[in-house]
């Protein structure tokens, strides 16, 4: 047998010990959302991580500037296409601050309530995709039938599952249905028994609490920091929710709870989540009792608010409003204003100016998922490629709205 | 409550940094002079009668008829003292030269990512960036879409269209002045001019 010839010396034995650069993603398998985290790392431990976004950018605050005020409402709904009708509210209500106009009683718990409802459907989908993400397919499939059947009420509502565009600036665009109530008293009851059915398979899970619990932590002072708002900042510790800290609608009649974690680990951010819905489903039940039966859902005002469309066919003066407000857009006097509502992931901004003509002059978003996947290469940072996948799943990026 | 941080403000800096504040429906505002940006943003931060403790957003809007012709504009929050406030500054001349401003990175560490968006969008230099790059965008695009005088219509395909019948006119968003209500078509910067 020749030997080899090879001249080995002592030094080419070592093994390269240069960081290795990994890209992860844009659609990675084992995540949810389109995003690219460029990844350095040392064996399998995270050096640096350069997150990447943008892949779903479909200049949202560009297109606003070209409709109307109230054509804006279906481009809101596919900025957070888990709870779109979250979006919608929060817009409405930015738009209303900017008009001075308070939407009657009877609008502002219906807007509570189908807005606590998308909220829970919200949360069932972050948590049954975290938890997917780390191997437990069963709860997935359970809460996703939980979330079908806050789907179902939306769909009797609205007309449709998923974007509704049914906020209206002064209002909504139907009244609820005579069975609304019964519909989601019915409802409501399953779909807690089907979260505590799931919660109940990973609270205790050994693999799932070796997975999350103090994986990624966050204290308290960094995610205040870092602008994190929502499920995601109380998990850290800070009890500051916009429900209670400055309540809109009727928020300040409800008895509920802000639940907080301690460590801001992924742990406490899935428990946060599962307490929400709770806390949901019991704004829902006083909201339900105190919701008047019958009375206007739109403002009295016939500048923002489309006639019967029996008047539109037989007199010329609702003809004429009704052409107005669809041909140069409701009256927003001019100036700026910035509407906050509690949207699922967070503090759900629309900062919007107005030139006094029937189109936005600009309309900013701020999403809660831009802030929090902002913080994500600081958490991920020093942990290694297995902690990625339920950190970013407990994030709950939501890339509609993360990437405009 | 945020009325009285408009008086600190105005008592603590004067009228040469602070240049004008209003309190419009039940919003205030602080106009800040631009080189005092990160000065004003850290006094807000550390006293103890305002502790902005959290930059709640950072963006851009493009004021194409006036000059200065871009506006920062930071909604700030007190987590202790739940107040809010609303900074801006104005930058910028007609065709955006100019257009930097300290970066409030230093100061709030959430300001990263919004900075880098409104750089994207607007075109906005924020001094003392740790890295000031397109974010929603990718490095290869040209121009900053939100400015009023970037048309709507345009498109910057990173991959050239395939050959065919009228792709292009499917593509863009709108048509010409399609989806503009009545009020804004005189305008100038709406013709496109693609």
């Amino acid at each position: 047998m020749e030997p080899l010839d090879l001249e080995v010396d002592d030094s080419s034995l070592e093994l390269p010990s240069d960081p290795m650069q990994l890209m992860m993603g844009p659609s990675h398998p084992a995540m949810h959302g389109t995003v690219r985290i460029v990844l350095d790392l040392s064996g399998e431990t995270v050096l640096k991580a350069d997150v990447q976004i943008g892949y779903l950018h479909r200049g949202f605050e560009k297109s606003c500037e070209r409709g109307t005020w109230n054509q804006v409402f279906p481009y809101v709904d596919r900025c957070n296409y888990s709870s779109p009708m979250l979006n919608n509210v929060g817009y409405a209500l930015a738009v209303e601050k900017l008009c001075g106009l308070t939407v009657p009683e009877r609008c502002q718990y219906y807007r509570v309530i189908m807005g606590e409802l998308a909220r829970i459907a919200d949360h069932l989908v972050c948590n049954a995709a975290m938890a997917m993400e780390l191997g437990a397919f069963t709860p997935f499939l359970w809460w996703t039938r939980a979330r079908e059947m806050i789907y179902d009420i939306f769909e009797e509502e609205t007309g449709a599952r998923v974007t509704h565009s049914f906020a209206r600036i002064g209002g909504m665009a139907d009244p609820p249905n005579k069975h609304f109530k019964d519909a989601v008293r019915a409802a409501l009851p399953k779909v807690l028994a089907a979260n505590a059915e799931g919660v109940s398979l990973l609270q205790n899970n050994r693999i799932f609490m070796d997975r999350t619990m103090g994986v990624s932590p966050i204290s308290a002072a960094d995610a205040i920091a870092l602008s994190w708002t929502g499920p995601c900042l109380r998990s850290a510790g800070v009890p500051y929710d916009v429900r209670k800290a400055s309540p809109y609608l009727v928020y300040d009649r409800f008895d509920f709870d802000v639940p907080v974690g301690t460590t801001g680990d992924n742990y406490d951010r899935f428990m946060v989540r599962v307490e929400e819905i709770t806390q949901s489903a019991r704004i829902i039940e006083q909201a339900l009792d105190q919701m008047p039966d019958d009375g206007p859902v739109n403002v009295d005002d016939p500048r923002f608010v489309f006639p019967d469309k029996d008047d539109v066919y037989t007199t010329i003066e609702a003809t004429i409003r009704h052409f107005k407000i669809v041909m140069e857009g409701v009256p927003v006097p001019k100036g700026e204003a910035y509407g906050y509502t509690e949207a699922a992931n967070g503090e759900l901004g629309f900062y919007i100016v107005s030139d006094g003509s029937g189109t936005p002059y600009r309309v900013r978003i701020r999403p809660p998922s831009f802030a929090i996947v902002g913080g994500l290469s600081k958490l991920i940072t020093g942990q290694m490629i297995p902690d990625i996948i339920p950190t970013f799943g407990s994030l709950n990026m939501i890339g509609g709205e993360c990437d405009h | 409550m945020a009325k009285k941080l408009l008086d600190i403000l105005q008592e603590r800096f004067g009228a040469s940094v602070i240049l004008e504040t209003h309190s419009h429906v039940g919003d205030d505002t602080a106009v800040i002079a631009p080189e005092h940006w990160r000065e004003v943003a850290l006094f807000l931060r550390d006293d103890p009668r305002c502790k902005m403790s959290m930059l709640v957003d950072l963006c851009g809007v493009d004021r194409f008829d006036q000059l200065p012709r871009l506006e920062v504009v930071a909604h700030l929050h007190s987590i202790e003292l739940n107040h809010r406030l609303r900074i801006k500054t104005r930058i910028g001349d007609e065709a955006c030269n100019d257009a930097v401003v300290a970066s409030l990175v230093p100061v709030w560490a959430g300001a990263n990512w919004f900075e880098r968006e409104t750089f994207d969008m607007f075109g906005i230099r924020f001094d003392g960036h740790p890295d000031l790059r397109r974010i929603l965008l990718y490095p290869e695009f040209v121009g900053h879409p939100l400015r009023k005088d970037y048309p709507a219509t345009k498109t910057q395909p990173l991959v050239p269209y395939r050959e065919g019948d009228d792709v292009l006119g499917k593509l863009a968003p709108f048509r010409e002045d399609e989806g503009l209500s009545f009020g804004r078509k005189h305008l100038d910067y709406v013709k496109e001019d693609q």
